[in-house]
């Protein structure tokens, strides 16, 4: 009896090996294979595309739609509002929220961050109105602002958010001891606390740039012609366009790309990020 | 969220020093003196205080004002005080979605977390490369809605697509996907799904590392099956966790735009149209601007209320398990 146990333990060891690779496959493959299918289709001929069954390895693989994507539109201008637009309100939530973060740690003021938690969780769209209107009124439309200024609505919480959790985990004393020594808060600030907090910043950075970068509403009712950042200008491909399935995924891809990149190189930091501020982006 | 996990720090009382009543007294002494000096901050939180002010306490005194006018764009306005919310109550198309969006969020919640758990015990797990899984399990949260809510629709495709050809390759019958009444909302589920189960996941995983390993080793020796350790250990324990997921996700499912919008914008008909959506056609094709803004009223309350349903179970649900 325990002879047969022990024969067949390696063999059980195994299965349980097996059956495992097969959960880490099964839970992988998804967020996988639909990247592939985008990059596969950005890769090959409008005739495969729409072949059935598909075809999976682009053969040979064309760089045509890429090539269509720069040509057609204005690909560069929009890629341009987008870059505009994502380091503004990551540079100005920055500005704003690195030292709030600091007061609002050093104050222990709570209901400051619980109107940073709701500020999270209120749907994007409901900023939407009263500002579209605002833009209207100050005759601001048509130019990058409004969409600068409607993402602040995005990275300002995230920034304030990681902030405030990073700035209270630091320990007290140094800047105490500067304090004692005769430097004034905004020295200790300056000079103590900011220098230690270069990872928190880092975080808050990455996460509001990303929020910026994806966020498609604001920007879809506030751009102008010239004014479109790139997630707009793709959705319009789809519903102004006769489709055409492989530009469509080559734009779709260089859109996310960047993103992607920055998740490769970032992981950590990001999952740091997300996992204390715990919320998306409205 | 994740307000509850920022303890109060208790560095301000030097701990140790308890022992005589001087030392005592003067550690009373610092925390008061800190205190007071806590004031001197306020500066550095004006800027922000200055933004958050125009562009989200400034947008939410606006909404509540404009909630009660009539306000086409266009034509002009006029105060109308609740009649807004009376024909909220009247509309039938805003009550479907209403029950549309808390159809979609009870999958979008539920479907999420389940697996969310499960993906987090494999990747507490070691195995090899999988630093290198991870990193391809969570991409989908990161990447750019839009971008993948168009690759999405065309795999969607009833005839071209690829996933009724892998269907047929099961000898599933083909599905009509986004495109039928009666399967567009699991189906955008299945994209929410995709979307955001990596961030219920690292939650979770977050949770995981945090677990004692003591209660395991008694359950050990005391001959307990990897289900029951499970069943009775890990879960208990990761309740906190679980639940703070919970209200993410139930807060993001309620919020979802981006991938409806592209995928459906609200179609076949109605049949995908959440309040969400509802919102947006109301504000940004028909320029009801003052009808919408009592939408938005309606459904930031729905949204602060399950939020705070949710926040009073798990203090219920902390209280039952002490």
């Amino acid at each position: 009896m325990s002879a047969s146990t022990m024969r067949r333990r390696p063999l059980r060891r195994l299965l349980e090996r097996i059956g495992f690779a097969f959960a880490v496959f099964v839970m992988v493959s998804p967020a996988a294979l639909v990247f592939l299918w985008m990059l596969s289709l950005s890769l090959k001929t409008e005739i495969d595309n729409i072949a059935f069954p598909p075809v999976f390895i682009p053969n040979p693989p064309t760089l045509d739609n890429f090539r269509a994507v720069f040509e057609r539109n204005d690909f560069l201008n929009q890629a341009w509002n987008s870059i505009v637009v994502s380091f503004g309100a990551t540079a100005i939530a920055l500005a704003v929220g690195i030292p709030a973060g600091y007061g609002i740690a050093k104050m222990r003021a709570t209901r400051a961050a619980v109107l940073i938690l709701i500020a999270r969780i209120t749907p994007g769209l409901s900023y939407l109105i009263p500002l579209f209107l605002l833009f209207q009124w100050i005759g601001l439309t048509g130019t990058l602002w409004p969409i600068v200024i409607t993402h602040l609505v995005l990275t300002v919480p995230i920034a304030v958010w990681v902030m405030i959790g990073f700035f209270e985990s630091l320990p007290a004393e140094l800047e105490e001891a500067a304090l004692v020594d005769g430097a004034t808060i905004w020295q200790a600030f300056r000079h103590v606390a900011l220098p230690l907090a270069r990872p928190g910043i880092t975080v808050a950075t990455i996460l509001a740039f990303i929020f910026s970068w994806n966020n498609f509403i604001f920007a879809m009712v506030l751009a102008g012609r010239e004014t479109r950042t790139l997630p707009v200008a793709v959705n319009n491909m789809l519903t102004f366009e006769q489709i055409s399935w492989g530009p469509l995924s080559a734009a779709a891809l260089l859109v996310t790309l960047p993103v992607l990149v920055l998740t490769l190189v970032a992981q950590k930091q990001i999952v740091a990020g997300l996992t204390q501020g715990g919320v998306k982006g409205a | 969220m994740g307000a509850s996990k920022r303890q109060p720090s208790t560095r301000t009382m030097p701990s140790g020093l308890s022992d005589t009543a001087a030392l005592q007294g003067a550690a009373a002494d610092s925390a008061r003196r800190k205190r007071a000096y806590a004031r001197h901050y306020w500066p550095f939180v004006v800027p922000a205080a200055v933004v958050v002010f125009a562009v989200i306490v400034f947008p939410w005194v606006f909404t509540l004002w404009m909630s009660l006018q009539e306000w086409k764009l266009g034509s002009g306005r006029s105060f109308v005080g609740l009649a807004n919310y009376q024909r909220l109550l009247t509309d039938d198309r805003f009550h479907w979605s209403i029950l549309r969006t808390l159809y979609f969020t009870a999958l979008a919640v539920v479907i999420p977390v389940v697996l969310g758990i499960a993906a987090a015990l494999i990747f507490n797990r070691k195995f090899p490369l999988r630093g290198l899984m991870r990193t391809v399990f969570i991409l989908p949260m990161m990447a750019t809605p839009v971008a993948v809510a168009l690759v999405w629709t065309m795999m969607f495709h009833p005839q071209l697509g690829v996933l009724n050809w892998i269907l047929s390759q099961f000898g599933i019958p083909p599905s009509m996907w986004v495109y039928d009444q009666s399967t567009v909302i699991p189906t955008l589920v299945l994209v929410e799904v995709w979307h955001w189960t990596p961030l219920v996941m690292l939650l979770v995983l977050g949770g995981l590392a945090s677990l004692p390993v003591d209660p395991y080793e008694a359950a050990k020796i005391d001959g307990a099956t990897g289900w029951q350790a499970f069943r009775y250990i890990t879960l208990p324990l990761l309740a906190p966790f679980i639940m703070v997921a919970v209200i993410i996700r139930t807060i993001d499912a309620l919020k979802a735009f981006d991938t409806i919008y592209v995928i459906t914008q609200g179609g076949p008909g109605t049949a995908s149209e959440t309040i969400n959506i509802f919102l947006y056609l109301n504000a940004f094709a028909y320029y009801n601007m003052g009808y919408a803004s009592a939408v938005v009223v309606v459904f930031f309350a729905l949204i602060i209320g399950l939020a705070l349903l949710l926040l009073w179970s798990r203090e219920r649900f902390k209280d039952a398990v002490r």
